[in-house]
This record gives structure tokens, sequence and C-alpha cells, in this order.
């Protein structure tokens, strides 16, 4: 087995008294996916924020040290009148026109094979202001954005937000990809618990506390889902009085 | 040197300083921040009027103060904080109406740039040239954190401390404009270049330099109009930028 890159001991979050999560504790090895599902509200956002050490939280959280993480937030998008093009945007981060050409081809946007695809990227894509790229364009973008400094861990919050059902299987091929052929960690958030299922080695299922952790198809059992979302139990169970 | 020379050159560096600036600050939210802001200068002015000491120093002086109030508003709840902002900033206009003395007030209000002499040149040129080059400096820092705090936040971007380096400059330009523009009138200075470039860009470099070059533009129509028809040159400056943002909006750039 390969080595605990993050061990997450008792770690509870609260804002003005209200608990957010509440005594979790999990731990990721290396080179895994490991998906972080759960209801609207139920701290997944807030666990990858205490997790980047962005806000303050109880307990702890070891990551390996000298890891390099790179870190989608949610709902990260680029106003649709903000200026700003691809390439300005990668320059953000790296200014070297090499390394973002790989990392553009890393996310399946062709900058080699033929001159066509070399003129689409440069002279279209990378000219292309931000928030005008399509849902799937955009992640492609944020994914390229995130591998720019080699990363060794991914943290990607609901990337697959305002994507169409064709295109979220994109973006997690993607991602699945990057894991095998980078050894890339990635911790995902999803609603999609069919992807968690194809996808991931460990789910983590949340709703304050920790409901379930392990491989989707050992934990993610009726029992779990019913507790994680509610709701659903009634389905089954109920009869009616006349 | 010729008077009106003087007015156009500290007219147009104002326009260059607001201009550039104020692309950051429509990029942030904060237009309406930006103009209710300048209103704060008055309370200072005024004191400095009535203890008779540099109004600009006044100016400067208040506005500071109520940017560090903005800066720890933000910290402290990370929400939007315009509702105080506007309370707090119409109160300090009321304040400062009651105090500035009545000859000075319409000077005051909306600026006199025909009143400026060599000494606010310099101190002009330094100023803008100084918050050019330092915007330049923290320009990445302050693209990232306005897309987003978080991201930024997990780069090892100091955020609080951009921002509160970008908050500086903002009370320093509008000081410096007061001359130009007056209270009431330099925030829009700020903004209006600024929303007339993002009509037109594509791309954050061109909209950061059309921002400035459309900034310099109105103080070039104001102070012109202003001499030939005799109105006042810090209405006429934002009459200018208006119809350059007029312009602007029936080329805006359209998805392709």
């Amino acid at each position: 087995m390969k080595e605990i890159i993050l061990d997450v001991q008792n770690l509870s979050v609260s804002f003005d008294d209200n608990k957010i999560i509440d005594n979790l504790s999990f731990s990721v090895r290396k080179g895994e996916v490991i998906a972080i599902v759960g209801p609207n509200g139920a701290g997944k956002s807030v666990l990858f924020r205490s997790l980047m050490g962005l806000i303050p939280h109880l307990g702890k959280v070891i990551w390996t040290p000298k890891l390099k993480i790179s870190y989608i937030p949610q709902k990260f998008g680029v106003e649709k009148d903000f200026p700003i093009t691809v390439k300005e945007f990668l320059q953000l981060k790296s200014k070297d026109h090499a390394k973002m050409m790989s990392a553009l081809e890393s996310v399946g946007l062709k900058t080699k094979s033929n001159d066509y695809d070399k003129h689409h990227i440069e002279h279209h894509l990378l000219k292309q202001r931000m928030g005008w790229l399509s849902g799937g364009q955009l992640q492609r973008i944020l994914i390229a954005w995130a591998l720019l400094d080699n990363p060794d861990v991914l943290l990607f919050d609901e990337p697959t937000a305002g994507i169409d059902i064709g295109g979220e299987e994109t973006i997690y091929n993607l991602l699945k990809k990057l894991n095998d052929e980078m050894s890339l960690t990635v911790l995902v958030i999803s609603h999609d618990l069919n992807i968690v299922y194809k996808y991931a080695n460990n789910v983590l299922c949340l709703n304050k506390e920790k409901i379930c952790f392990g491989p989707p198809k050992d934990v993610l059992d009726r029992q779990a889902l019913i507790e994680l979302y509610g709701g659903e139990a009634g389905f089954y169970a109920h009869k009616h009085k006349n | 040197m010729n008077d009106l020379f003087l007015q156009l050159t500290v007219a147009i560096l104002i326009g260059i300083g607001a201009g550039y600036l104020g692309s950051f600050m429509v990029l942030r939210r904060m237009s309406l921040v930006g103009d209710a802001l300048s209103h704060v200068a008055l309370p200072g002015i005024a004191l400095a009027l009535v203890w008779n000491f540099n109004p600009f120093l006044g100016a400067f002086t208040a506005l500071f103060i109520a940017v560090l109030g903005i800066w720890a508003l933000e910290r402290k709840t990370e929400l939007p904080s315009e509702t105080l902002v506007g309370i707090f900033f119409t109160i300090s206009l009321a304040v400062g109406l009651l105090l500035t003395p009545e000859p000075e007030l319409l000077e005051v209000l909306f600026g006199d740039i025909s009143t400026i002499n060599r000494t606010d040149l310099l101190i002009t040129a330094v100023s803008v040239m100084a918050i050019i080059a330092i915007l330049s400096f923290i320009k990445r820092s302050l693209t990232i954190s306005t897309l987003s705090k978080d991201l930024a936040k997990s780069m090892n971007i100091p955020v609080n401390k951009i921002n509160f380096v970008f908050l500086l400059m903002v009370s320093l330009m509008v000081a410096l404009g007061l001359k130009v523009a007056g209270t009431l009138l330099m925030g829009s200075l700020v903004i209006i270049p600024a929303a007339a470039a993002k009509n037109i860009s594509l791309s954050a470099s061109k909209y950061i330099y059309l921002s400035a070059l459309f900034g310099a533009l109105s103080s070039i129509g104001g102070i012109f109009t202003a001499v030939f028809i005799s109105i006042p040159a810090g209405p006429a400056i934002v009459l200018a930028s208006g119809l350059i943002f007029l312009i602007t909006l029936a080329l805006r750039t359209q998805k392709v």
C-alpha cells in the first residue's frame, strides 16, 4: 500500500456556534482518487477550505511535508464580461510558454499533433475571453491552470457544475487519466454517485459528520444513502393507513 | 508656465492615474464604494480649511480613515459592506457640508482646476507615477484575488495586505483628483473610463491600457470644452468621459 499523504484527525469547523463539520477523521494515500459526496450544506466545500488552511478549525490536518497542492474553489468561474483572455489567465500562474502548452496538451487540447490544431489553440482558444468559454472548456482550462506547477495533489470542488451529462463524463475521464499518468492524487467533490462508483478509490460521505468512508461499492449501501440524503427511506417503508 | 498648459498637464495625469486604478476598482465591484468614498473627503477638507492646514492632507487623512474602515469590515465579515458604506459616507458628506466655510463650498464640491499651481503639478506627477508603479507591481496578486480570494490564499498570496495597499492607493488617487473634480464628482473619474474600456476589451492588458487612455482623453476633452465655452472643468471632464462611455457602449465587444 502506498504512503499516507493526508491524515485528518478529529476535524471540527464551526461558524458562529454552528457546527459545520463534526469530528471528522479520514486519510488519503498517494495516487488515490477520493470523492466527497453529501447533500447541500453538508460541509464539503468547508472541508476543502480547511484542508487548505483557509479557515480556522479544530483537530489536525496533516499533509506530507513539501507536497504541492493545487486547489480549484467552488463556483470558480470568470464572469462573462471580465476582461481576461485564456492566455493571460494561465500566465498568472506561469509565464513559461512551453509549460503552458504541455499543460494544455495534458487536458486534451492538442497543441502538437498538427498545424490546424496548433493554429486553433494559439489563435482562437488562447486569445478567447475566459468568460466566453463553454462550461466544459472552462473546466479544462482550470485543470490546465492547476497542472501548471506540477502538483502532487489536486483538490477540485464540483468540477462539473454547469456542464451537461456528456461533458461531465469527459471531465472525470480526464481527471482519471491524469491520476493514472501523473500519479496525481485527486480529491473531488461530486454530486453524481454513478461517477463516484466508476472513478473513485474511496468515497467520503459527509453530512456534518462522517457517514461512510471506503471503496464506493463497499460503503455506499442503502443505509448510508438514507443516512446521507434522508427522505428515500419513506419511499420503501411507508404504508397507507386508509 | 502657461495656465492652460499647467491645468491640462495636471488633468491628464489625474485622468491616467484614475483610469488605471479604476480598471481594478471596477473589476473588484467597487464602483459604488469608489463613488461614495470621495464624499468622505469633504469633512477632511472642511477641517483643513477651518484649522488652516493643507486641504489635500485633510482629504487624504479622512479618506485613509474611511479606507481603513472598509478594510476592517471586509476582513471581519467577508460580506459586501455596501449598505454600511452608503450610510457612513453620506453622513460624512452631510457633516462636511455643515463644516465647510460658505465661500469655498462650491470649489470643494465640484473642484476648481484654475487655482492649480506648480507645487500641485509636482505632487500630482510624483504620486501618479508612484500609484502606477505600485499597482503594476501587485497587479498579478490583485487580479488573482479579484478572481477568487480562496484561490489567492491557497497560492500564498497575502490577500489582506494586497487589499490594504490597494485601498491606500485608492484614497491617495481620490485625494489627488479632488482639485480637478471635487468631492461629488471625483468618483466618476475613477469609474467611467474603466467601465468604457471594459465594453470594448477582450484582454486584461488592453482593458487597463484603454482605461488609462480614456481617463487622459476625458481630461483633454473636458479641459478644452471648459475653456472654449467657459464652464467649470470638473463637470466638463465627467461629461467627456460619459460621452466616451456611450461611444464604447455602441461598439461593445460581442462574443463571436
